[in-house]
């Protein structure tokens, strides 16, 4: 993935209604600058998945952890980096969900969901920050 | 009662099946996820029901979170040798069940009124 230009960014507690908050004006954004309903809901999945591991899995929901977020609702594409205060995990470690074995296990969804979703989804070592683009078609 | 333990379901009787609507257009709240949760899983551990349908009608997306929801409340009814059953998912929502290949884990129907003639 080419290195990106973010043109905004944000910081907010580990705290799922302000991550929310965000993801709700990201779309307000995202569909002002005219993304089509279908890529708007993949990017909308995507960075609600990205925002929860950050929140959940990476700061341990711990409030006075944050997350950085940068991103760029551009012409041609739509940018983002999530970036936890946790210790990073390795992305080859989680299984895949769509093995016969792991079919009903009830987590272990999001990286799936966004890596299909975006264009590009690539964990930077240690893995405590997730950069994903979406081409806008 | 807190905002967070609101009802997020509907549930209607039709016959001996308990039909679920849910009442927010986007399931992706952890919040939400953890009470919806809880209110369909009290509908097997505490009221006893077997069959049961979920309408997602109104629903508009449904993150992974969501999903792991669902395949509890499977295994829930699964183990009262209860049946299961989806309808009325939408496009969009029905390529993540594709995606994740959960459309083989459930089983899914085109509308309620199929669903409801194929519990036994």
């Amino acid at each position: 993935m080419d290195r990106p230009e973010y043109l905004s960014s944000v910081r907010i507690p580990s705290k799922p209604s302000v991550a929310s908050k965000f993801i709700e004006e990201l779309v307000e954004s995202l569909k002002q600058s005219q993304y089509s309903s279908r890529v708007i809901f993949g990017i909308r999945l995507a960075v609600e998945e990205a925002l929860v591991n950050a929140v959940r899995h990476g700061n341990d929901c711990k409030e006075d952890l944050e997350v950085d977020i940068r991103y760029t609702v551009g012409d041609d594409e739509f940018v983002i980096e999530v970036k936890d205060q946790g210790p990073g995990f390795n992305p080859d470690d989680v299984p895949d969900p769509t093995a016969p074995e792991n079919l009903e296990r009830p987590c272990g969804r999001g990286i799936l969901l966004m890596r299909t979703y975006m264009t590009d989804c690539q964990f930077v070592p240690p893995g405590n920050v997730c950069q994903m683009r979406r081409i806008r078609e | 009662m807190s905002q967070g333990r609101r009802r997020r379901i509907n549930v209607e009787n039709v016959g001996d099946v308990a039909v679920v609507t849910f009442i927010d257009k986007r399931i992706l709240d952890e919040q939400n996820i953890q009470v919806i949760g809880e209110q369909l899983f009290a509908l097997v551990k505490e009221e006893g029901r077997k069959k049961i349908l979920l309408n997602f009608d109104a629903v508009e997306y449904l993150s992974s979170a969501a999903l792991g929801k669902l395949i509890t409340m499977n295994k829930n009814v699964k183990e009262v040798k209860g049946q299961l059953k989806l309808c009325s998912i939408r496009p969009e929502i029905y390529e993540v069940f594709e995606i994740t290949k959960l459309n083989k884990v459930f089983q899914i129907y085109d509308d309620q009124e199929q669903a409801l003639n194929d519990f036994k």
